[in-house]
């Protein structure tokens, strides 16, 4: 009878001392988490930069002004015209 | 048995007792003082302190949306920029520094030293314009004291002059200032959002769900033009105003059946991208603002009212002799009197004489509701900040001479959308769509202007225009059927009345003219040049710029066989030029 009187107490005291633990891992997972979320926010943040720059990039080296001086000067390409009559000579 | 005395069983003195317990109650009262202190008086302060060292407000950044093309080619993005500024007392104090900073600057170091010298008493000297990530990494990694650089958004406008009218620009603070930047504003922007954070000691987020305000990203904007065709009719345009050493010129092509304009340019033009060039008068998007007599052009659509009100048959023949024609005290005049002539033939030769006739016959209420079907009673409603709006007296206020005017294009004013608008509607048959600069959206469903034969019987006429012996045989276009008006319009002098040397040259058309697809507008304004006339200024433009833009929009050729073409031994496709050309071969 008095062994189960301080049993009760024993096992509520480890519990509670159990649960303690606990809440202090489960803060630390959570300001672990916090953390790689907000690296992960700056990540996306940069990587959203990256995609302009690169935007940028692809549609200046795509100008049509560009491509166009490259294709008539260095490669010697015209405009498909309707017809183009060339010499049938051997 | 003499008692012991217990000294520990002696009685406590009063005093003692009193000075223990009064020791332990001025104790207590210190504590509950400070807490007292601590917990009410000074809380405030306290809690703002602390926050202060470790709660951080932290912006969530909301970029401002893209203006893509059709295709969704870029034509306006925000990128990050870095603008390098200095403490000048600190950097002087490093003058190794200072030359290499200089260098990497672009500017000579002597120049700089003084211009820092000059701010030494400052504590801070912007000394770069917006540089790429990676040029401001190079200087912040030389490592000079007193260098630092601040990170913002630039607006960049990869097309550069292509769009430049028609996209706009930002101002400095990222407002839309200008064209479609300006319209679509509201779509366009983002809303910083806001969150509260706990920090660690080495600045890590420990906690962030305190406040929260979402950040609301700017959308992009897709606009109805495509750039293939963009560059292709500003390359042409800027071309025939340098060739012709013309003032300005405008240029518009759109698709007939959804009215969604495919390009729209305008020169002179302007480098957005080149703050100074922001300034110059080649900002005006000429094709929606600007308000023009539209001359010769609009004869196909009083012939359309002729038609559709049954007056004139296609077949009617009208005497424009003797070339001349008196209306009151207005005498109209053809350049070539024509004699006794049908409708087409008053098209393809552009009589004056002729269309003043026919709306004299028709008279002044029906010429007037005969535009107004066509729209030029009304705006074009693009939301294109600045558009003009038509002017289009009420013909109650027209006389005669008013009337004969208006028959042959004087004496009101449009867009050139107007125009595009109008002739949408002929190639339509009959049915006009509404002018489109932005998809998304619902488009409102089209007007009837004219019915389907009418507009029908018009476009063959109009096809005679471009014919060997019409007034535009220069905008035919190799294995299209192309139907369209030319016009050259006096402009209004400076003195009043017209002026004899200042033209605007004139062409619109539409292709295939069998079923139109696309419409296209030229206007050359004032060319210098020796040749003035619309066929002859403004049709080879309109000629290049739809051929190209019907090989990109892969739009199948209606010539059939008729065009006398060399014998097949002699021909050869290039390579890469698809079916059509070797079927007409």
């Amino acid at each position: 009878m008095r062994r189960g009187q301080l049993l009760l107490p024993l096992m509520l005291a480890v519990a509670v001392f159990a649960s303690a633990l606990v809440v202090v891992r489960t803060k630390h997972e959570n300001r672990a988490l916090v953390g790689e979320l907000d690296g992960l926010r700056a990540e996306h943040e940069r990587l959203q930069m990256e995609w302009a720059q690169l935007q940028l990039e692809e549609a200046t080296l795509a100008h049509n002004n560009r491509v166009e001086k490259i294709a008539r000067e260095q490669l010697g390409m015209v405009e498909p015209d309707d017809y183009v009559i060339v010499d049938a000579q051997p | 048995m003499t008692a012991i005395v217990n000294p520990s069983a002696e009685p406590v003195r009063g005093w003692r007792r009193i000075l223990v317990l009064g020791v332990l109650a001025l104790g207590a009262v210190v504590v509950l003082g400070r807490a007292f202190q601590l917990q009410i008086v000074e809380r405030d302060f306290l809690i703002k302190e602390g926050d202060k060292r470790h709660i951080r407000t932290v912006e969530i950044p909301a970029h401002r949306g893209a203006i893509v093309d059709r295709r969704g080619e870029p034509l306006a993005l925000s990128a990050p920029v870095e603008t390098i500024w200095v403490v000048p007392s600190a950097l002087l104090g490093s003058p190794g520094h200072v030359s290499a900073v200089a260098k990497l600057l672009g500017r000579r170091s002597s120049e700089f030293e003084r211009y820092l010298k000059a701010r030494q008493n400052r504590s801070f000297v912007y000394v770069s314009d917006p540089l790429s990530p990676g040029e401001a990494k190079r200087i912040l990694s030389l490592g000079a004291p007193g260098v630092f650089s601040e990170p913002s958004y630039a607006r960049y406008y990869p097309a550069g002059e292509v769009t430049s009218q028609l996209v706009g620009f930002c101002g400095r603070d990222g407002n839309g200032l200008e064209g479609i930047e300006r319209a679509q504003e509201s779509v366009l922007a983002g809303h910083v959002g806001e969150r509260r954070v706990i920090r660690d000691r080495a600045g890590r987020v420990v906690e962030d769900n305190l406040e929260y305000q979402e950040a609301q990203p700017g959308g992009d904007v897709e606009l109805t033009i495509d750039l293939r065709i963009q560059y292709l009719a500003y390359r042409e345009l800027k071309d025939a105003v340098a060739r012709n050493d013309a003032r300005g010129g405008m240029i518009v092509v759109a698709d007939t059946a959804t009215g969604e304009v495919l390009a729209i340019a305008a020169q002179p033009g302007f480098n957005p991208n080149n703050l100074k060039e922001r300034v110059s008068r080649g900002t005006r998007n000429r094709a929606v603002v600007d308000a023009f007599e539209p001359g010769s052009t609009v004869k196909p659509l009083l012939i359309a009212q002729a038609l559709e009100l049954g007056i004139f048959q296609p077949s009617s023949q009208i005497d424009t002799t003797p070339g001349t024609f008196k209306v009151g005290a207005l005498t109209v005049r053809d350049v070539h009197p024509q004699g006794v002539i049908d409708l087409t033939h008053l098209l393809s030769k552009s009589s004056n004489v002729g269309a003043a006739k026919v709306g004299m016959t028709l008279g002044a209420e029906s010429v007037w509701a005969g535009y107004q079907r066509f729209g030029f009673g009304e705006p074009v409603y693009t939301g294109f900040p600045g558009e003009a709006s038509p002017v289009l007296r009420n013909y109650a206020d027209w006389g005669q001479i008013a009337t004969a005017t208006a028959s042959y294009g004087y004496g009101f004013s449009l867009t050139a959308l107007h125009l595009v608008r109008a002739y949408a509607a002929l190639a339509n048959d009959g049915l006009m769509p509404q002018i489109r600069l932005v998809r998304g959206g619902q488009a409102l469903p089209p007007q009837r202007a004219v019915s389907a034969s009418t507009a029908r019987a018009v476009r063959q006429m109009l096809e005679a225009v471009v014919a060997p012996d019409g007034t535009a045989r220069r905008a035919a276009v190799p294995g299209y059927r192309v139907a369209g008006k030319t016009g050259t319009v006096r402009k209004i002098a400076d003195t009043g009345g017209y002026d004899r040397k200042r033209h605007q040259a004139i062409f619109i058309g539409m292709l295939p003219a069998q079923r139109p697809r696309l419409v296209g507008l030229v206007i050359i304004d004032e060319p210098k040049a020796e040749a003035y006339y619309g066929g002859l200024v403004a049709a080879p433009v309109f000629s290049k710029v739809m051929q190209g833009a019907a090989r990109l929009l892969q739009i199948a050729p209606d010539d059939g066989d008729q065009r006398p073409g060399p014998v097949r031994e002699q021909t050869v496709a290039l390579p890469g030029t698809g079916v059509d050309r070797g079927r007409r071969s």
